[in-house]
């Protein structure tokens, strides 16, 4: 189908844009790469009276590392994610993520601020957030706030966002140096959206877990950090502590039955991402073996 | 303002144009360009068949606005056919019957020569994760990755 008529108008910087977001509040949508909003608007489940389109703001792209903070503006884009060596070095997390965010074309021009203001549950970049405890810098024309990751994702595209508040940014702690992520998705063809997904960092104390952050995505309504991980962490790790931990998080979860994967599938490709994760981390492939349910 | 005046280039071409500002980029080319070598299958974004480049990037014409290009380089299938910049590939389409009803070739042909201008000798897997976003309802793909496949081979024995 073809999209709505709507008004267009082009910010010029970023106060013009903070200036007409909050002169036309809910009747306006902010338009940055158009790779979720385009689609929406093309299948006519939003018809936005105005869009503002920020693609043309330089200032709000870029990868910065300053003070063991890495600040990424909003308009930076996934093949940019992909290309930039300050994220291969900080966060490999977010590189082996963006790798399965859509197809070439659309990491052409989506970008990393619409993908989290956007917040589709199954996205991998939400879940990316909250194992690397992110902070939005959000922006208003009277002034700036920042929200942390867990507190930003509120539901199925929904966040924190107001009307007329502009994401410019998201700030993340660059992990310690030795800790180590796992990223793995199911999907039925690479780039889709994912039937289930984790994205995980985790701190080793010698052969054990210091700390461990499971991210899971296309879980529930939002990115959601397992619990379980209490049954794994400054614990000598056997199949048994796995299976603990695997029934644990099951207990915890409350997946969607969708079109996409029933409940009792991605139950199982939870506690599987676990399992696999937990070896792959440790470098003990026979913990997966042991741990499959 | 519902229509914008706009300025770009399209296959080396200087066009301006004044478009409905809810005008998509596929649709301004075919309908008012009358290009219609870019295809439409979906039109949000999950078929491919629109893919064209602009600014030398491959982009999604469905899911870009017709005043979002306004400045750019605009490449379409014609540009590309045209320049001979991609006589091998459809040649090595044709022959290895790469094509059937022929809808989703314009998009592949420029995703996969999207693939050989940054890498000139893929992997198989690599080919299939390019075109991973178009999609064929005909031949399988198979002949398609092979059509890839010997063409980045045939440039590399190119001096
Ligand atoms: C076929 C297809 C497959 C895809 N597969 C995946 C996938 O596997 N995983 C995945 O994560 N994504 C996927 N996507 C979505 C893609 O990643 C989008 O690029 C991204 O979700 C949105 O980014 P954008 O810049 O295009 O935002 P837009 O589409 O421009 O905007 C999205 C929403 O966010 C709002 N917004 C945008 N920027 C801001 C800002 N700075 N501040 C406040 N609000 C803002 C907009 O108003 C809009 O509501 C897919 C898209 C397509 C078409
Ligand atoms: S028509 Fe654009 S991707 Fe299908
Ligand atoms: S040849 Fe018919 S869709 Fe590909």
């Amino acid at each position: 189908m073809k999209a709505p008529a709507f008004s267009y108008m082009r910010a010029e910087s970023v106060e013009h844009a903070l200036e007409l977001l909050s002169r036309h509040g809910d009747a306006a949508k902010i338009l940055s790469g158009g790779q979720s909003l385009l689609p929406a608007l093309n299948l006519r489940l939003a018809a936005p009276a105005i869009l503002i389109d920020i693609g043309r703001l330089d200032e709000l792209r870029g990868i910065d590392l300053r003070d063991n903070v890495v600040t990424i503006g909003a308009l930076t884009r996934h093949v940019d994610l992909l290309a930039s060596e300050e994220i291969l070095s900080s966060l490999p997390l977010l590189r082996q993520a963006a790798a399965h965010v859509a197809h070439p074309a659309i990491r052409n021009r989506g970008t990393i601020g619409g993908n989290l203001a956007h917040a589709d549950p199954a996205s991998e970049f939400p879940a990316c957030m909250l194992a690397l405890d992110a902070r939005m810098v959000i922006r208003r024309e009277d002034g700036e706030r920042r929200v942390d990751a867990r507190d930003f994702f509120r539901g199925i595209y929904e966040t924190a966002l107001e009307p007329c508040e502009l994401l410019v940014a998201i700030e993340i702690p660059r992990p310690q140096s030795g800790s180590r992520t796992y990223f793995h998705e199911f999907v039925r063809r690479s780039g889709d959206y994912a039937m289930t997904g984790l994205a995980a960092l985790a701190h080793l104390d010698g052969a054990q877990f210091a700390d461990l952050r499971l991210s899971y995505f296309a879980i529930g309504d939002r990115p959601y950090l397992a619990r379980a991980t209490s049954h794994l962490v400054g614990v000598a790790i056997t199949g048994e502590r796995i299976a603990e931990a695997q029934a644990a998080l099951d207990a915890e979860l409350d997946p969607p039955d969708d079109q996409q994967a029933s409940a009792a599938m991605r139950r199982h490709f939870a506690r599987l991402l676990l399992s696999r994760c937990v070896a792959n981390v440790l470098e003990r492939p026979e913990l997966a073996m042991e741990a499959v349910t | 303002m519902t229509t914008a005046r706009i300025a770009l280039m399209v296959n080396g071409e200087k066009i301006s144009a004044e478009v409905p500002a809810r005008l998509n980029l596929a649709d301004f080319v075919r309908d008012q360009l009358g290009l219609t070598g870019t295809h439409v299958g979906c039109e949000h974004g999950v078929c491919g068949a629109c893919t064209m480049r602009v600014n030398g990037e491959i982009i999604r014409s469905c899911l870009t606005l017709a005043v979002q290009a306004d400045g750019c380089a605009v490449e379409t299938i014609e540009g590309l056919s045209d320049s001979g910049e991609i006589a091998d590939l459809q040649a090595a389409f044709r022959e290895r019957n790469a094509l059937q009803c022929g809808y989703c070739t314009p998009g592949m042909l420029i995703t996969a020569q999207d693939l050989l201008l940054k890498h000139a000798d893929p992997e198989r897997t690599e080919i299939r994760e390019h075109l991973s976003g178009n999609y064929c309802r005909c031949t399988g793909y198979h002949a398609i990755v092979d059509a890839v496949e010997r063409t980045a081979k045939a440039r590399q024995r190119r001096p």
